[in-house]
């Protein structure tokens, strides 16, 4: 996601040259976003700095996008300032953690984006932490809200992030004894060449693809 | 022990103790040679294959005698890998993959996705209004036939057999209306990023209106049937206790919370695809027991029906308007058509692209390999799937294809809340309590 794409087609190293080598995708913006945000986000940033006074050192930055509001937080600080929102901000729900693998995005590569909703103010917004792939670990927040146990078992099965302090943190969806986490960008689909009529078909992740 | 081997319960020691294998027969000798063990404490595994767990969920529950100690889900026997494999395909093509997640809302989860891209492409205000009336008539009509499943294998489950017949009854009348209108009856992909794949066949407004009607005759059938029957409130008034506090924390959405008597409806606190222009109530009830959630689900199909009615009217006025975005760029080329022998591509079109336009045929071959693309970042839709809060979140690259979709399934996580439920009951109340949640296993697991 950092880094400019060039061309037009992702297989590299084969003879195909019929893409436009001159396309050039620009990546998304990696800055915070300038106040004022608009919607509640203003309010709902005040009323978190007002109540944790070390937001600038724990939030690094607070990204406004598609009406949606990102607060990126500093894994130490994430179970702090979970407490407060869902204390003071009346963020009551979590409504799921899912994980995102950037190989791209340098000692950050692993992401858990929680999603959280407040009922009594009827309010959407997400948090999300990053942490190097040699050191894959984020404080659980079953203590918080208790439905994000199964929600960080998912996680660490499909990416192998660890929730330190989740009360039992095992696979969930793949078996016990397998090898890997299915959902990270260096771990192959799988699937096999299949024949029709005489011509070979490769399985999906080795088709030509398009970036 | 016994003395000779049982073919029906063997035995073998582990370091866990005794596991016995009980495949039906006879239980006399296993109930001996329970009796003979010192410990009361016994686990038992309740599926993955048993026949009122939803699909294949496993209960490993932990009993003293007759009441449950423990109880604890198995899950990821249906894992398909659909959130990796649609890394692999165009935007397009990744509905027919999520909608076969939760197999009995496929409207919902394409819905849930294809809201997410057209957040990410900045085209939400743009899909036209008949796709978005569409688009509600089919979610309507989808939980109907969702809540008919969970309201009849419910029903079928705690030893009420006839409930069971109504609903599928019903429910095959809504897949009917489904076939007529997309083709398939069940996984249509048929909402599609920027719309919906084709426009409703010659007839549909006079069809769906007499089909109304006759669903909400035939639905006394079953309220007559399981509504303050004694039997029936026997088996689900004050089982699978679960309170607000207990279900804000557990992340609990749908009926289960709204037995709780929260209304917490995502139709009505944060509208999409035009909820906010249908009158409709959202129904709660305040037992916190499986009753309160049964009554919910029996009480919200009257409120579909309205919100049917309603789409159906405006359907009126909505003749030959466009059902996909204007914007060449995103959507599909050719609207699907359904001949004598099924839904296939439309005959006008492919007389076009073949024999009187070559850019036409190019715009089509570009659009259908290569896809759109999706401007780069990160957007989480949510609506209110017959289960609860189905979000997606989607990320995108910049490219061509998904660059990750998560799914906040509703089932995965209410089906959370089985041990909050359960533990403390005896062992016949956890088939209503896990009746009550409706999980679907190809939703919790995808």
């Amino acid at each position: 996601m950092s880094e400019d794409k060039q061309g037009m087609f992702g297989a590299a190293g084969t003879g195909d040259t019929s893409g436009y080598g001159g396309l050039v995708l620009s990546a998304a913006s990696t800055g915070s976003t300038e106040r004022p945000y608009g919607g509640y986000f203003d309010q709902v940033t005040d009323d978190l700095e007002r109540a944790y006074p070390d937001f600038a050192d724990a939030i690094e930055r607070v990204v406004v996008d598609r009406g949606e509001l990102t607060l990126h937080i500093k894994r130490e600080r994430l179970v702090e300032v979970s407490l407060i929102l869902r204390d003071k901000l009346k963020f009551e729900m979590n409504m799921g953690v899912s994980g995102v693998h950037y190989p791209e995005d340098t000692n950050r590569e692993l992401h858990a984006v929680y999603h959280l909703l407040s009922i009594t103010n009827n309010q959407r917004i997400r948090l999300e932490v990053s942490v190097a792939d040699i050191d894959p670990h984020i404080p659980s927040l079953v203590e918080v809200w208790a439905g994000s146990n199964w929600n960080e078992r998912e996680t660490f099965d499909m990416f192998g992030i660890i929730f330190d302090g989740h009360p039992g943190l095992t696979r969930i969806l793949m078996p016990d004894d397998w090898q890997g986490h299915p959902q990270r960008k260096d771990y192959a689909l799988g699937g096999i060449d299949v024949e029709y009529k005489g011509a070979v078909i490769p399985p999906p992740s080795d088709r030509r693809t398009y970036k | 022990m016994s003395t000779y081997a049982d073919p029906y319960a063997s035995s073998r020691e582990t370091t866990e103790g005794t596991v016995f294998s009980v495949t039906g027969g006879d239980w006399d000798s296993l109930v001996t040679e329970i009796g003979q063990a010192k410990e009361e404490r016994v686990v038992v595994n309740m599926g993955p294959q048993h026949p009122s767990t939803h699909g294949v969920l496993r209960l490993v529950l932990e009993l003293e005698g007759e009441t449950v100690t423990e109880v604890r889900c198995g899950i990821g026997y249906l894992h398909t890998g659909i959130e990796k494999n649609i890394e692999f395909r165009n935007w397009t093509q990744a509905t027919t993959f999520v909608t076969r997640m939760d197999y009995l809302a496929p409207l919902f989860n394409e819905a849930a996705y294809c809201l997410g891209v057209e957040k990410l492409l900045g085209i939400t205000n743009d899909v036209p209004e008949k796709a978005n009336v569409i688009r509600v008539m089919m979610m309507e009509f989808n939980r109907i036939s969702s809540h008919m499943v969970a309201l009849g294998t419910g029903a079928l489950e705690l030893g009420a057999l006839s409930p069971m017949i109504f609903c599928f009854r019903e429910r095959e009348k809504v897949l009917d209306i489904f076939e007529f209108i997309s083709g398939l009856r069940m996984n249509m992909a048929y909402i599609r990023p920027g719309g919906v794949a084709q426009d409703l066949p010659a007839g549909t407004v006079d069809k769906v209106l007499a089909t109304v009607k006759d669903l909400r005759h035939s639905f006394k059938d079953n309220e007559k049937l399981l509504v303050g029957n004694s039997i029936w409130m026997k088996r689900t008034e004050g089982i699978g206790y679960l309170d607000l506090a207990g279900a804000t924390t557990l992340g609990v959405t749908g009926p289960v919370i709204r037995a709780t008597g929260l209304p917490l409806d995502l139709r009505k606190i944060q509208p999409y695809s035009g909820y906010e222009n249908y009158k409709f109530d959202v129904v709660t009830a305040d037992t916190c027991d499986v009753y309160g959630r049964f009554l919910i689900r029996i009480n919200e199909l009257e409120q579909s029906l309205r919100i049917i009615e309603q789409c159906a009217e405006k359907l009126k006025s909505l003749e030959g308007a466009p059902v996909m975005v204007a914007d060449k760029k995103i959507a599909w080329p050719a609207q699907l058509s359904i001949g004598a022998d099924g839904m296939g591509n439309s005959l006008n079109h492919i007389r076009e692209i073949m024999g009187t336009s070559m850019e036409s045929l190019i715009h089509h071959f570009k659009l259908v390999t290569e896809g759109f693309r999706v401007p780069a970042g990160q957007v989480y839709s949510a609506i209110e799937s017959p289960r609860g809060e189905l979000g997606a979140h989607v990320v995108s690259d910049g490219g061509t294809r998904p660059y990750r979709v998560h799914f906040r399934e509703p089932s995965f996580n209410n089906l959370q809340a089985t041990s909050a439920m359960c533990e403390g009951s005896m062992v016949a109340d956890i088939i209503g309590a896990v009746a009550s949640i409706d999980p679907v296993m190809g939703g919790v697991d995808r």
